[in-house]
């Protein structure tokens, strides 16, 4: 019994840090149309940045700042921020397929970069990472727990955060550029500064879920930022609905749960010469999720209603 | 008629060229406060082009542009449109996925609640202009007749109301100059005698206008004067009546070489 709910415990962790990119990524395609296929240069950003903010110095390594947690955790934020601002800067006048293909090019190298370089702990990745009140609470199951609880008020509190601002003249801005850009410049709005708006905020978003995922598992490495990380959490929000906050959780728990239990059901029934493709079986499954949702139901299960704007609604 | 000021918009050498292509050549013009003015000319004779460069979509390779006496050459849609000049186009461009309303409400400049933290801090004072919005959307809306269709997606009316919204988005930004590309082209004879009477209405309210369009029962009934393009080039500046009667021009449209 312990032994599920610790499991329970342990999988809505992961997909309550998973749905928080993933409505940093409906912030940035849903709401905006901003097409950005590096999803993981930006989660990884945050998830470094916080582990060499937070950790204790390490021989060779990068920073050891040992900052407070709660700092730690925001400067990864800030520094996903910073890594959206330079890449969407470049990208500014990229639409559609092309920032896709730049975006994917960050984030490859981005996972480069922190293999390759030493003081990023190279393929090993940076360990020994002490999470935060683990003396008080121990790391058992009530530790867990209480984590849970940390990364479902911040999901619950990203999510209040998007919705308000998506019923805003923002959130309706966003929509406009995403349904025509130049229209909405022809009506005296500036594309190009809401366009990086919404991609640093996103972004931001992106890097606090980052930050949650390297302190859960005190550990962070190359393995963790592969370009499948970023077609499952494309995945996640095209299942949900993009363009609508409630569908992008709902997406994320019901991929993350299919995911999770095709891997299993794979280890545990498929011939043993199968199993050995078990990772590479997932990836077609995920690649057949997205094609089919697109051409069956690209609106989602949960498509974005039609008005948004919380003053726009007439109550019909 | 009042004696004429300064005109509200003044080209002076506009040339575009794409490549070898001049698509606008050396155009001179002056548009005078309060007037309907007719563009006509043949397909590809730089029409669109022009409005293209004079709304900043375009750069022009050479030439100028003045909006009430000043130079805002190369200037970009959206300071354009802060600066009055507002512009509908060809082929509609309604935002598809949302209401009708919604597309209204957009239009109007420097909303405290544009910016990522209107909604959060000092969001009393966006509340306030929401209302005041909505007030002069729905106002505008019922202007042009779209009322009823306030919750509908705007990219599922029919093409003569997305020009009326068009028309309804540029309004709330209280345009002194409005260019409009062919709005009769496609619209059914009701909804084009409803975008007429609302233009007359608008242009006696003080608004100017400068309308593309190849009706020319259209144009010579409601525009005056009626400038003429052929191959980027200006042939004819005159009245409605002297457009009728001009052998530049008939040769234009049937197609023959500008001298």
């Amino acid at each position: 019994m312990i032994g599920i709910i610790s499991y329970l415990v342990f999988f809505a962790t992961v997909a309550s840090i998973l749905s928080i990119a993933v409505l940093g990524l409906n912030l940035q395609w849903g709401n905006t149309g901003l097409f950005n296929g590096g999803v993981v240069a930006f989660f990884g950003a945050g998830a470094y940045g916080t582990l060499i903010l937070g950790s204790a110095p390490q021989d060779g390594l990068l920073g050891g700042f040992g900052l407070p947690y709660l700092l730690a955790l925001f400067g990864g934020m800030v520094i996903a921020g910073i890594v959206a601002w330079i890449v969407g800067l470049l990208t500014l006048r990229l639409r559609h397929d092309y920032l896709a293909i730049a975006t994917f090019g960050v984030a490859v190298a981005f996972e480069n970069l922190v293999r390759n370089a030493a003081i990023f702990g190279g393929a090993q990745g940076i360990r020994g990472f002490e999470r935060p009140l683990r003396d008080v609470f121990g790391s058992g199951l009530a530790y867990n727990a209480l984590f849970f609880v940390f990364v479902l008020i911040l999901l619950i509190a990203t999510y209040l955060f998007l919705e308000r601002l998506i019923a805003s003249p923002f959130g309706r801005l966003l929509r406009a550029i995403r349904e025509d850009e130049t229209a909405a410049q022809s009506l005296g709005k500036s594309p190009s500064r809401v366009r990086l708006t919404a991609f640093i905020a996103g972004s931001v978003i992106m890097g606090l879920a980052g930050g949650l995922y390297a302190t859960f598992y005190a550990f962070i490495s190359p393995q963790d930022v592969l370009p499948i990380l970023t077609f499952q959490i494309w995945a996640m929000l095209i299942v949900g609905g993009a363009g609508n906050n409630k569908g992008a959780v709902m997406g994320t728990f019901l991929i993350w749960a299919a995911w999770t239990a095709s891997g299993w059901a794979l280890s545990r029934f498929a011939p043993l010469d199968v199993q050995l493709y078990t990772g590479s079986i997932q990836f077609v499954l995920i690649g057949f999720v997205i094609v089919g949702m697109l051409m069956w139901r690209p609106q989602g299960l949960f498509p974005e209603k039609l008005v948004v704007s919380q003053s726009a609604k007439t109550g019909r | 008629m009042a004696p004429m000021a300064e005109p509200i918009l003044r080209i002076r050498g506009l040339t575009r060229d794409f490549g070898d292509f001049r698509a606008v050549d050396d155009v001179s013009l002056d548009i005078e406060v309060g007037t309907i003015t007719g563009l006509i000319g043949p397909n590809g004779a730089g029409k669109t082009t022009l409005f293209n460069v004079l709304t900043g979509m375009l750069p022009p390779t050479a030439g100028q542009v003045f909006l009430n006496g000043q130079d805002v050459t190369g200037k970009a849609p959206d300071a354009l449109f802060a600066m009055g000049l507002g512009r509908t186009f060809q082929i509609p461009r309604p935002f598809a996925r949302m209401s009708v309303l919604e597309n209204v409400m957009l239009a109007p400049l420097a909303q405290a609640g544009e910016r990522l933290w209107g909604p959060f801090v000092g969001a009393g004072k966006m509340r306030d202009q929401e209302a005041a919005i909505r007030k002069k959307a729905m106002e505008v809306l019922d202007f042009v007749t779209l009322a009823p269709l306030a919750d509908q997606a705007a990219g599922q009316i029919s093409g003569g109301q997305m020009k009326l919204l068009e028309l309804a988005r540029i309004l709330m930004g209280d345009p002194k100059l409005i260019l409009l590309d062919e709005p009769a082209a496609g619209v059914n004879p009701t909804l084009t005698n409803t975008l007429i009477e609302k233009i007359e209405e608008l242009n006696r309210g003080g608004k100017t206008f400068v309308i593309i369009e190849h009706d020319m029962d259209f144009v010579m009934q409601h525009c005056n004067p009626v400038i003429a393009l052929a191959e980027g080039r200006k042939v004819f500046e005159g009245t409605a009546e002297e457009a009728q009667n001009n052998t530049v021009l008939l040769d234009a449209y049937l197609g023959a070489q500008v001298a």
